[in-house]
């Protein structure tokens, strides 16, 4: 029981950060109906300026908490804008142009692009694991039994937080800004949303840089609380997130947080009670099982078939 | 310059004055130069390293501006040479391209046995060492691979991101029935390409009723899965480290050896090269590599063919004419993936070591984006395709290898904004009623049933 309350906890956190990259998938598909195959490196890319970062003010442990926290969240609007301008330009020179064009070719760009990401870290940081110092330490007993102990760490907490603020944020944006409103209407009928005045370059070029940004903070997620990141983490969680992304039903907000969570949860549970090495291939396969007999996922819409 | 052929081919009055023209590009360079500052910091300006206290921060700003400069300058370059010209070019640039369109036949009749009859001398020419030949082989076996995809993309338009799993199967297949059973590649060969079809169908069957980029993500978790089982199958697969000492093929049961009794240089009385080898190499991935192209431009005559064809036009249609859709689908993906276990036996035996590194993703997203810019559909695409990527990385970036994957990446990008129809443009439909409809990419993965 206690072990289980504890893998509870660890799930809830890798789903949140699932969550967060999902968010960016789900957005994209909704609005253009493409997979930014790219945007699990655009997490990686996230992931490192938050390094970067984090090394240049010279957070440490030591920090005090008043000025960690003011450090924290510096490093995290840094991370937030110099990733988004990398979602922008990708979305500007590798789909873009081909809007329009038919829909292997962003399938293709994107792959490239990802290609292009992977390798240009891996050239400008090197092919080595990147081992950061924990920073943000200590955490709460929860329960005590037999000597076994459940734990609540302080940065497991900072990620749920974040997770679900940002969520409710970002739903927010959705349903009451005007930007959302543009969204929304691009979703449903792009020419139609050309032609009452909805400027559809910029909010897809939007979306783009709102799921991106949503990657940054949880590429910093990720850094501060496994410690260790290389230019290749994109690509499994990327997958991942799309995972949870569909099995949330693709275009929804909530779903793609729910289907986040279930991920996480499974492969966290998968971890602790078979085997450690196929936890990959219980989420692709999940992957597989969803699309296959639950195409629509848990909260989206059935798509009619139109001949 | 620009501007008066412009309005002379045009008649328009949107030409305008070359020195509003140039100051446009300036300024769009400049932001474009700006832009790539702004993302080379910090990623490409401060280098992390790990030092005894941890990581530390390495200032390299000259990077940056490097790469500021080479974009300002590669941008203001493709204004006047490439975009100025196009926009006057623009309305005849589509009836040249036509005129070579309608025309694949001409083309095809004389490039094709050309290129047959260069490959087919290829070993024997003056300048060729064992390094050309390494990389002759490694194309062919990727113009082979491409042919074997397009069974699956071009044809039958299913759009498949883990054929590299049926390479994987073939590879495997050879090297564990070499290790445990003692076989020879001849005989292992068929067996390669029967398991690997068998896979086929198998990883097949589930997927029959998924969409276009849907189906594209499960057979990448197909692929990844296979791969991650390899990886920690270790009892069986021997896991990263991977199977060594898989046998070489002999030329009908001699070998090609220095020494010993029934070798290829005694047999023949001819003195003993390390070359010998390669070229037989070369000439058992030729003749599979041909095999796959005899093979699929015979299909496409067949009423399977035909099938694979009218799946892709549209499969609503085909399945109310009453083809049958699951044995349609399970013949492409059976016959695609047969053919990259041929491909992926002869790996095994080429390099003699096999491990699942060589199986990841980014070998599955190389052979689609052969296909895809080859043309979709194309054979003598295909290959051109595989010879410029492939051997063009190999030939240009041997020194620079860590910016080889980067230039691939990009030249991915580049290819499918400026020719999204591929290299060497289209091919026709092998058959139809009425006007022949141009086959690109548009046609894969929309299939709506």
């Amino acid at each position: 029981m206690e072990y289980f309350a504890q893998q509870l906890i660890n799930g809830l956190t890798l789903g949140s950060i699932y969550g967060l990259i999902a968010i960016g998938y789900t957005m994209v598909y909704g609005i253009i109906g493409m997979i930014n195959f790219a945007h699990g490196d655009i997490f990686m890319v996230g992931s490192f300026i938050a390094l970067i970062a984090i090394i240049a003010i010279g957070l440490s442990a030591a920090t005090p908490f008043f000025l960690m926290v003011l450090a924290l969240l510096l490093v995290l609007a840094i991370a937030m804008v110099l990733t988004s301008a990398w979602g922008w330009t990708v979305e500007r020179l590798a789909y873009r142009p081909l809007r329009g064009s038919f829909r292997l070719a962003p399938l293709i760009t994107a792959i490239g692009m990802s290609i292009v990401l992977q390798n240009f870290v891996q050239i400008a940081q090197g092919a080595r694991v990147k081992p950061l110092q924990p920073i943000v330490t200590g955490s709460y007993i929860l329960m005590e039994k037999d000597g076994f102990v459940v734990s609540l760490s302080n940065i497991q907490i900072i990620i749920i937080v974040t997770t679900v603020g940002l969520m409710a944020v970002f739903s927010l944006i959705i349903a009451r800004t005007p930007l959302g409103r543009a969204q929304r209407a691009c979703e449903q009928d792009r020419v139609m949303a050309s032609l009452v005045g909805v400027n559809v370059d910029r909010t897809i070029s939007l979306t783009f840089v709102m799921g991106a940004a949503l990657a940054a903070v949880a590429g910093l997620m990720y850094l501060l609380y496994y410690g260790v990141i290389d230019f290749y983490i994109g690509f499994v969680a990327g997958i991942k997130a799309f995972t949870a992304a569909v099995l949330g039903g693709i275009g929804s907000l909530p779903g793609a947080m729910l289907g986040g969570l279930v991920i996480g949860l499974i492969e966290t549970f998968w971890s602790a009670y078979f085997t450690i090495e196929y936890k990959d291939v219980a989420a692709f396969s999940l992957l597989a099982v969803v699309l296959i007999f639950l195409p629509e996922g848990l909260l989206g819409k059935p798509e009619v078939e139109k001949v | 310059m620009a501007e008066t052929t412009l309005s002379r081919v045009n008649g328009t009055p949107e030409a305008v004055s070359g020195e509003r023209r140039t100051t446009q590009a300036f300024k769009e360079s400049l932001i474009a130069g700006g832009l790539a500052f702004l993302l080379s910091f910090p990623l490409l300006t401060h280098r992390t390293v790990q030092q005894a206290e941890g990581l530390v921060l390495e200032p390299r700003w000259l990077w940056g501006v490097i790469a500021a400069v080479v974009v300002f300058a590669g941008r203001l370059l493709l204004h006047f040479l490439v975009w100025d010209r196009q926009v006057v070019r623009a309305p005849v640039a589509p009836r040249l391209w036509q005129g070579l369109a309608a025309k694949p036949a001409p083309l095809s009749v004389w490039v094709g046995p050309l290129l047959l009859g260069l490959a087919l001398i290829f070993p024997f020419l003056p300048f060729v060492d064992r390094r050309i030949m390494d990389l002759a082989i490694l194309v062919l076996t990727y113009v082979m691979l491409g042919w074997g995809l397009n069974i699956v993309v071009g044809l039958a338009g299913l759009l498949d991101l883990g054929y590299v799993a049926f390479y994987a199967v073939g590879a495997y297949s050879f090297a564990l029935l070499a290790q445990y059973f003692d076989l020879g590649f001849w005989v292992c060969l068929p067996l390669a390409g029967i398991l690997a079809a068998f896979w086929g169908i198998l990883l097949g069957f589930p997927v029959l009723r998924l969409r276009g980029d849907y189906l594209a993500i499960v057979t990448l978790a197909f692929g990844e899965i296979i791969r991650v089982v390899l990886l920690n199958w270790y009892s069986f697969t021997n896991g990263p480290d991977g199977i060594s000492g898989i046998p070489k093929p002999s030329f009908f049961g001699l070998e090609f050896k220095r020494f010993g009794d029934n070798t290829f240089a005694g047999f023949f009385g001819i003195e003993y090269s390390t070359l010998h080898r390669f070229i037989y190499l070369y000439y058992i991935i030729l003749a599979l590599a041909l095999l796959t192209n005899y093979v699929t431009i015979r299909l496409r005559r067949l009423p399977i063919g035909r099938a694979w064809e009218a799946l892709r036009e549209d499969e609503v249609a085909c399945r109310s004419l009453g083809i049958n859709i699951t044995n349609t689908k399970l013949t492409a993906f059976a016959i695609g993936a047969m053919f990259g276990g041929f491909a992926g036996s002869f790996f095994a035996t080429r390099q003699g070591f096999i491990s699942p590194e060589s199986f990841t993703f980014l070998e599955s997203a190389i052979i689609l984006a052969i296909v895809v810019l080859g043309g979709m559909g194309s054979q003598i695409g295909v290959a051109v395709a595989a010879f410029v990527m492939i051997g063009g990385g190999e030939l240009l970036f041997r020194e620079f290898a860590q910016y080889r994957m980067l230039v691939f990446g990009l030249a991915m990008v580049a290819i499918m904004v400026w020719r999204p129809r591929g290299l060497v443009g289209t091919r026709k439909a092998t058959i139809a009623v009425g006007e022949r409809k141009a086959i690109g990419g548009d046609l894969v993965g929309e299939g709506h049933g």
